[in-house]
């Protein structure tokens, strides 16, 4: 509470791209060692930030609250008495490196996003030509391999949208002979009496075409016919087809 | 012929970073001469005060305006789009550095979701699918594309600088270069 203390909340709320901003924000703010944090004072900010977040009704990410409790954690985990190594032993890890580690890792990514910044203001300052539009006239060979699967994509897509504004696109009905699921369900039993020894489910579709709604329909009437116990499936093991027979009770 | 005035002309008729290698081609001569004729026209630009610089950029060259007219340009026209987030910024800083990199390894270094960033950053084709990790659930692998390097205005990866932090090397960044190019006076 030390820090607060001297340096009570301000209600200034930085937008934070995570926790690990946030503790950096601590951080720097605290003029911390980031080698040797302060983790009961670092853990009391970081949960009055959390609290504050939620007293004000915002939603606190599900990040935060992690992190909160690896705060809360690694405080514990301080707190323990250490026992001294034994001969040979290595020493204790500080239970904070591994926090540490994370916290120099992003900061140094945070670092590039500097520079990334600068190089994008300056390349927002100058302008390229584009390729003159003559392109009956010459065409910029293609670098070998220079053209990736999405462009191909891109470019797909916009041939096919321009063909879609034209007024004179082709249309036409196709026609689809619907078949309901009673209808289906005759069939499919039908197929199946004809086979008193078993039919394979796979023996179902055997003639292609196939086409979705007709797979999908054969399979809800095989299952309705199934509930109804007009036909009984069997399989032997996970994997091997289902075998079909009609039942006999309701076949008589 | 004037090879620095061809080079003049191949580059504002390409719109786009034509390399060395294409600027030969076309001038029929060899890299070294066409290095000579873009540094050559670069000096031509810049005596006759012109507007224009010759910009070493995406690992090619290509014409731009000079960044202090950038006024009279904008008066003229509109640019699309804002600029990058820090969000944005700070999940393409680390595919650069760590390219081929997983979502899930993003997210544990900057320690929050990265998906929807991962997804705008593509949709800008900043970064592109680059095949898939081989370990458990196959994760989709991202690296930074050419249009990264235009959007920075980079010539290659091998100008991002050394991250203070180093952990684990990215390897796939190019080693640096003990001999340094022969420095063309250009951006």
């Amino acid at each position: 509470m030390r820090f607060l203390t001297t340096n009570p909340p301000q209600f200034r709320l930085p937008v934070f791209e995570g926790p690990l901003d946030l503790l950096l924000h601590l951080i720097r703010e605290n003029r911390i060692d980031i080698y040797d944090i302060p983790i009961a004072d670092i853990t009391q900010q970081y949960l009055d930030y959390v609290a504050l977040l939620e007293s004000l009704d915002l939603a606190v990410a599900g990040e935060y609250i992690v992190m909160a409790a690896t705060l809360v954690e690694i405080k514990a985990r301080m707190l323990l008495p250490q026992a001294p190594p034994a001969e040979g032993e290595e020493e204790e890890m500080d239970p904070r490196a591994e926090l540490v580690q994370k916290l120099l890792e992003y900061q140094s990514f945070q670092g590039s996003v500097d520079t990334l910044r600068g190089w994008e203001e300056y390349r927002r300052r100058i302008f390229f030509r584009g390729a003159l539009e003559n392109p009956d006239d010459y065409l910029l060979p293609l670098p070998a391999g220079g053209i990736d699967p999405r462009e191909l994509m891109a470019a797909l897509a916009q041939v096919l949208s321009s063909v879609s504004d034209d007024d004179t696109a082709v249309t036409a009905v196709v026609p689809r002979r619907r078949v309901s699921l009673r209808m289906k369900m005759v069939e499919v039993l039908r197929k199946v009496r004809a086979k008193p020894e078993g039919l394979a489910f796979s023996g179902l579709f055997s003639d292609p075409p196939y086409y979705t709604y007709d797979i999908v329909l054969t399979f809800l009437a095989l299952l309705e016919l199934i509930r109804q116990h007009q036909i009984d499936a069997t399989q032997k093991q996970p994997g091997d087809d289902i075998l079909l027979r009609p039942k006999e009770a309701e076949a008589a | 012929m004037n090879l620095a005035s061809a080079v003049e002309c191949i580059l504002s008729v390409a719109g786009e970073p034509l390399p060395i290698s294409e600027i030969a081609r076309a001038l029929q001569c060899n890299e070294l001469t066409a290095e000579e004729a873009l540094r050559d026209l670069q000096l031509t630009l810049g005596e006759r005060n012109s507007g224009l610089q010759v910009v070493h950029i995406a690992e090619g060259f290509q014409l731009s305006t000079l960044p202090e007219y950038v006024e009279p340009i904008g008066r003229l026209l509109t640019r699309e789009g804002g600029k990058l987030s820090r969000a944005a910024l700070e999940t393409l800083a680390i595919i650069a550095y760590r390219q081929p990199i997983t979502v899930p390894e993003i997210e544990a270094v900057r320690g929050v979701a990265c998906g929807g960033v991962v997804k705008t950053l593509a949709e800008k084709r900043l970064i592109s699918e680059m095949g898939r990790k081989p370990t458990i659930g196959r994760p989709i692998l991202y690296a930074t594309t050419q249009d990264f390097l235009h959007y920075f205005a980079l010539k290659d990866l091998g100008e991002l600088p050394q991250l203070d932090y180093v952990d684990t090397p990215a390897p796939s960044l190019p080693a640096p270069v003990v001999e340094p190019e022969p420095d063309l006076g250009l951006v």
